[in-house]
């Protein structure tokens, strides 16, 4: 009751008009605890929000042309005049196959990274390399796709000997260096949670520091990094700037990194500005975009349930 | 003697590793820098690009992404306290909790374009609020909500069980213990994630497509319904859809710098206001 006094100087404890007031007071806290619920719900409704507008959006493309229509042809071809096509799967292909890339690439040097912060680096050095870290997950995906039209795309075309540059192994370059921040800071602190016992057992027995990294720290720390690969896998599906300015945006079935392709993201970006509301392909845009929503969702929660996991293992 | 060469080579590819990504970030900069700095002077940050966007400056898009960020900090910030004091004051462990939790963890992964789409049905269409400054703004802080949730729920955190327990003995009900004694010790933390939820909004260009962004305005947004220019729509456009690709490059790197500059400056400033606090509460 100290707040009544406090707050609004009334001094009828025990009148009639106090009790009321005391009632009031309980109403208002009721309303607030409420208030924040209804707040702390938003990230479930929204989620939920997300899923249900999608598919209530994609929706009349299945009623109109079929499912098999969508995932039975590679051939993407919505604006074509004598018949339009929405076959998904080379898009689909494109956004795994730039993934795969750029996870080639960011899994050695990402895990390498992290067991340099983990177990080498000394204080100077992790001062250096933990900011800058942090500086590279901030650049903006515009700014590496800006990146990847002018310094990479040049390059590949020298060093390949191919026509132009724009292709997946230049997305897949930049996604890698999108991933990379993810990758190297979850491992470590995976890296980090080791128990030193674990290491001075193996240091004890006579193993060199090289040798308890790869067979001791890595391996109990496995799941952590996976759990770390997946997060940045999850980021590389739904990247769309990157890949939409560096990787050529043609769509075809191909498995050839030095081809230009065209991701589910990209396919969206370019198309959902120039086709008008509620069309058959306005409606096709969103099966890309439930699609997408699915696949990172599966990996994201797949990553989510090892951490935690994990996380329980720990304590 | 064959184990400790093994160890040299090992940790010899561990540091090239850290050197190789401290190298990226080099070029980075150095290119974007390099090319970009003659390009920036006063008139370029003040005038509106002229000449079919080959001469003149980057004003509105700098304004433009100013404004847009207002909007998505004015809306994701309450929201994302809010969350945030239900998730660490009231809150109890259970398994409404736990699915919040996993719900706000899993929206950081939904992909920009993904939240765009969400913008145009939800923003454009179904509220009417059309293709606009005010439909960018909600959409990039739904993206941001998590962001900030996470950053005011840390803050919220630092703040020891005892100053909440004092006022809870003394008589207080617990909305007066939060306001007066937990609130004001962890909003300076909560700052932190405000700054960051800006970064990340101002750079994001995918939820923006659809939503609001224009490719070139004579005259600057008027009201919340109207379009905008923004640095990073600006930068796609300069870099990809322009007639004259080579003669806009300059102005290009330009933008990109600006970009880059402001992104920059805001996550630095958010790390510093970290340590600080950081420090105030340990002290």
């Amino acid at each position: 009751m100290n707040e009544i006094v406090l707050e609004e100087g009334v001094k009828k404890l025990g009148t009639r008009a106090g009790v009321q007031q005391i009632g009031s007071q309980r109403l208002k806290e009721k309303l607030i605890e409420k208030f924040f619920l209804l707040n702390g719900m938003l990230a479930i409704l929204i989620l939920g929000g997300i899923f249900a507008l999608l598919f209530f959006k994609a929706y009349p493309a299945f009623q109109e042309l079929g499912v098999i229509e969508f995932f039975g042809s590679p051939v993407w071809n919505p604006t074509s005049y004598s018949k339009a096509q929405y076959g998904i799967l080379s898009l689909i292909n494109s956004s795994l196959m730039v993934t795969l890339g750029a996870l080639l690439i960011a899994i050695p040097l990402g895990v390498a990274c992290a067991a340099f912060l983990s177990d080498i680096a000394s204080l100077k050095m992790r001062e250096i390399l933990k900011p800058a870290i942090e500086i590279l997950a901030g650049i903006p995906s515009v700014v590496v796709g800006f990146l990847g039209i002018v310094l990479v795309n040049p390059m590949i075309s020298r060093v390949f000997g191919v026509s132009h540059g724009l292709t997946a192994l230049n997305g897949s370059i930049l996604l890698a260096i999108m991933s990379l921040p993810t990758i190297i800071s979850l491992s470590e602190d995976a890296l980090r949670a080791v128990p030193p016992s674990y290491k001075e057992a193996s240091l004890a027995l006579g193993a060199s520091r090289w040798q308890t990294l790869v067979r001791v720290s890595v391996p109990s720390a496995l799941s952590g990094i996976i759990a770390a690969i997946m997060l940045g896998m999850g980021r590389a599906i739904g990247e769309t700037m990157t890949v939409l300015m560096a990787t050529g945006n043609a769509p075809a079935l191909t498995f050839n990194f030095l081809e230009a392709i065209q991701t589910m993201t990209a396919t969206i970006a370019i198309e959902l500005g120039e086709v008008p509301y509620n069309t058959t392909h306005y409606y096709a845009l969103f099966v890309i975009g439930l699609v997408l929503f699915a696949m990172t969702f599966v990996v994201n929660l797949i990553s989510d349930l090892i951490l935690q996991k994990y996380q329980e293992g720990e304590r | 003697m064959k184990k400790k060469c093994a160890e040299r080579i090992g940790f010899a590819l561990l540091s090239s590793a850290a050197v190789l990504v401290i190298l990226f970030l080099g070029i980075i900069l150095w290119d974007i820098i390099g090319n970009g700095l003659g390009v920036i002077s006063w008139p370029f940050l003040t005038q509106s690009p002229r000449e079919g966007m080959t001469e003149g400056g980057i004003f509105p898009a700098i304004l433009g992404t100013f404004l847009v960020s207002l909007i998505t900090v004015v809306f994701a910030v309450p929201l994302g306290m809010g969350a945030a004091i239900y998730l660490n004051e009231y809150a109890l462990a259970g398994r409404m909790t736990r699915l919040t939790r996993l719900a706000i963890r899993n929206l950081s992964g939904v992909p920009s374009i993904v939240y765009g789409l969400f913008g145009v049905v939800l923003f454009v269409q179904m509220m009417k609020f059309g293709t606009s400054v005010l439909s960018a703004g909600l959409t990039l802080a739904l993206l941001t909500l998590p962001l900030t949730i996470t950053a005011s729920e840390e803050a919220l955190k630092t703040v020891p069980k005892s100053y909440r327990e004092g006022a809870l003995a003394l008589g207080a009900t617990q909305w007066y213990a939060i306001r007066t004694n937990v609130l004001p010790y962890a909003v300076p933390g909560m700052l932190t994630g405000v700054i960051l939820g800006l970064a990340r909004a101002a750079g994001e260009t995918a939820p923006i497509l659809f939503t609001g962004a224009a490719f070139f305005l004579p005259h600057l947004p008027k009201s919340l319904f109207d379009q905008f220019m923004a640095l990073p729509y600006h930068l796609y456009i300069l870099a990809t859809q322009h007639h004259d690709i080579a003669k806009v490059r300059p102005i290009a790197y330009g933008t990109a710098l600006v970009l880059l500059g402001l992104i920059l400056l805001l996550s630095t400033s958010a790390i510093y206001f970290r340590y600080r606090y950081r420090q105030r509460m340990r002290s």
